[in-house]
């Protein structure tokens, strides 16, 4: 099992034709996702290694039935992308792309609001469910199916966390990158939900860093009742206040806001938080009773 | 992006926001005639990026020109010290000189981000003049919030809530009211995303005028500011920072002695951490970014090993869609060109990890190589803690 993508995601790739869109595209193809369609205003009735790609999303969607969106589209009009895909109805929007304006995000929030579309991202790896699909930059070959859900607001910090999860022999159900901007479309508590649901699921690990409440509501979630174990790790112990840590997101600002405080709310909510990132693997393979 | 109080004041003026009559020099003699022109009596400010200024000295009352230019002269080149400083201070090169206004009542203006909200905030509060943070600290209730979407601005009746709040009447009610709503526009209009008046001020005649005014700029948004962006002072950054940036590194300078090379910002502050749980400490936080290319690597190296305070270098990339033997190649380019001084210990993981470690190897250069975070940070700080 698996939460939001599977064998029969079909996905239109929002930017196509740039040099980022073809290269990830082609390795999400690899991997087998199914890539339906692209998207590239005035490129439509091109063909990039046999896919179509159309002037607008609601074309691509009409001609394509896809119902996921994966999005590399630079900046300055990234926000218009996932308007454009929220528009056409696609259910599920995944968006890579770092260094969209917060007040463009706040725009695109509003346009989620009371629509049919969830989005992942920006400012994200995206989403795999090994060995049935991956929409996103992630490197493959590290993932091992399994029932290890995975959520996390950092990239390379997740590969390091699933890299040691499948060399402890723990798969993983699905992992999802929430991003790291401080305006978002799915948030830790939507992703943990999902997992809490998901009956192939069957432990939990969360990484998050400095920055907004968003780890303390997922901790008021597991709070009330998890039925799994959660295993977890606070970027950013050693940021000096007011700096912002590469992440738009990733600045402490409030006081409220910094890993110690982060990870003492989590532990009081019975999560198991790590001191370093070197222990994830090793933890959860430890509270799921494997060693 | 941070700017100057009286840059900000600018801004703020240009979307009606009413602010003191007042000049920006970089010499004292000039005081004396715009003190001349504001009646006399004037307030000469400090204009440093850091907060705690009148606590610190940096903001003075002169009741004539003459001492005008005496006081002027005191603050300029002065190494200013605050809270948010270090004890190292930040060196004065500009004041302003305003007129002095006489205080009726002092209150809070400021809008921030409100990231569960997903949208800006206006907060107003009757304790001007104190931090925002503390009064959340110690009245909470005193804190008035309206949520506001930017395209739309703040409504007249958002305003008239946070005026009658305050328990403001006649013409201080009018005039707040414009202002609140030129200050929400200014946040929306320049991607701000720090907007602050405090104190905004109530004068005798029941004027209101923005006394202090700071804001930051959302750095994402920067492409569609060039008047923004030409405001920045680079004599505010810390000079390696400036060098990173210019390399487009996301470089941040600490205080310790092992230097780091992480591609990742989540990747990177977790790197951070473990050297600090191992008893070392960083000297910085860099991200070179995920793909980690060789001339990113080789800048990267270069601003690292500027730093005097470090002792060891810490790399720690994982080899992502980046295959880990080009970036061994990368570091061992650099490394040789650079003449690296300094034990460097290498820790890579991911796509073709083998052959990386045999590069690094093969090299003839002496990096110390480490499989797992925990063994790379041990051995840093060993090697730090050795020089």
């Amino acid at each position: 099992m698996a939460i939001w993508v599977n064998e029969s995601t079909r996905v239109v790739v929002q930017g196509l034709t740039g040099k980022e869109g073809q290269f990830h595209a082609s390795k999400c193809r690899e991997y087998g996702t199914k890539v339906v369609a692209g998207v590239t205003p005035g490129k439509g009735g091109l063909e990039v290694d046999g896919v179509p790609v159309f002037n607008t999303v609601a074309e691509a969607r009409a001609a394509t039935a896809c119902n996921a969106s994966l999005i590399f589209v630079p900046p300055p009009s990234a926000a218009d992308a996932i308007m454009e895909a929220v528009d056409a109805g696609v259910e599920l929007v995944v968006c890579i792309t770092e260094g969209i304006p917060a007040r463009d995000m706040i725009a695109v929030k509003r346009s989620l609001a009371g629509s049919r579309s969830r989005l992942i991202g920006p400012n994200c790896p995206g989403i795999i469910s090994p060995g049935k699909a991956k929409l996103g930059i992630m490197p493959a070959h590290i993932h091992r199916e399994g029932g290890i859900g995975v959520v996390s607001r950092s990239g390379t910090l997740t590969y390091e966390a699933v890299d040691q999860l499948t060399k402890q022999d723990l798969g993983q159900s699905t992992c999802v990158g929430i991003g790291g901007d401080p305006v978002n479309g799915t948030s830790f508590v939507d992703v943990l939900a999902a997992f809490r649901d998901d009956p192939g699921t069957k432990g939990v690990v969360m990484i998050g860093e400095i920055g907004g409440a968003a780890e303390e509501d997922a901790a008021a979630l597991v709070a009330a009742g998890y039925g799994k174990p959660v295993v977890a790790f606070i970027a950013g112990q050693t940021a000096p206040p007011g700096r912002r840590m590469g992440h738009a997101g990733a600045i402490i600002a409030g006081g409220k806001d910094t890993a110690a405080e982060k990870m003492a709310v989590l532990e009081a909510a019975g999560i198991h938080v790590v001191a370093t990132p070197a222990e994830i693997g090793a933890t959860m393979a430890r509270v799921l009773g494997r060693v | 992006m941070k700017v100057h109080e009286y840059q900000a004041k600018q801004i703020l003026a240009r979307y009606g926001v009413a602010v003191p009559r007042g000049e920006v020099i970089d010499n004292a003699a000039a005081a004396a005639a715009i003190a001349e022109r504001l009646g006399g009596r004037v307030v000469i400010k400090a204009q440093v990026h850091a907060g705690g200024r009148g606590k610190a000295g940096g903001v003075k009352l002169a009741s004539s020109p003459t001492e005008a230019v005496a006081v002027a002269s005191r603050i300029l080149g002065m190494r200013l010290v605050s809270k948010q400083t270090g004890s190292e201070g930040r060196l004065v090169q500009k004041v302003l000189v305003e007129e002095a206004v006489a205080i009726a009542r002092e209150l809070y203006l400021g809008v921030v981000l409100d990231r569960a909200a997903g949208l800006p905030v206006m907060m107003a509060s009757r304790f001007g003049g104190m931090e925002i943070e503390e009064v959340a600290a110690e009245h909470p209730e005193a804190i008035l919030k309206e949520w506001f979407d930017p395209s739309q601005g703040l409504r007249p009746y958002q305003a008239r809530k946070l005026a009658f709040g305050l328990g403001l009447a006649g013409e201080t009610l009018k005039q707040f009211l414009r202002l609140v709503e030129a200050l929400a526009r200014a946040y929306a209009d320049t991607d701000a995303s720090l907007a602050e008046i405090n104190p905004l001020l109530v004068t005798g005649e029941g004027a209101v005028l923005a006394l202090d005014a700071k804001m930051t700029f959302d750095d994402n948004a920067l492409f569609r500011h060039s008047d923004i962006v030409a405001m920045r002072d680079l004599a505010e950054e810390d000079p390696y920072e400036v060098e990173a940036s210019r390399h487009d590194l996301n470089y941040i300078k600490l205080d310790g002695s092992i230097g780091c090379m992480v591609n990742g910002a989540g990747l990177a502050m977790a790197t951070m951490d473990i050297i600090k749980h191992h008893g070392g400490a960083p000297a910085n936080f860099l991200d070179v970014g995920g793909g980690a290319s060789q001339p990113r690597v080789e800048s990267a190296f270069r601003i690292l090993l500027s730093d005097p305070a470090v002792k060891a270098v810490m790399i720690n990339i994982f080899g992502g869609i980046v295959r880990c033997d080009m970036i061994a190649a990368g570091v061992v380019t650099a490394a040789r060109k650079l003449q690296v001084k300094v034990p460097i210990v290498v820790r890579l993981q991911g796509t073709n990890v083998e052959e990386g470690k045999r590069i690094l190897a093969e090299s003839g250069l002496t990096l110390l190589p480490a499989d797992t975070m925990a063994e790379a940070a041990q051995k840093a700080v060993a090697a730090a803690q050795a020089a």
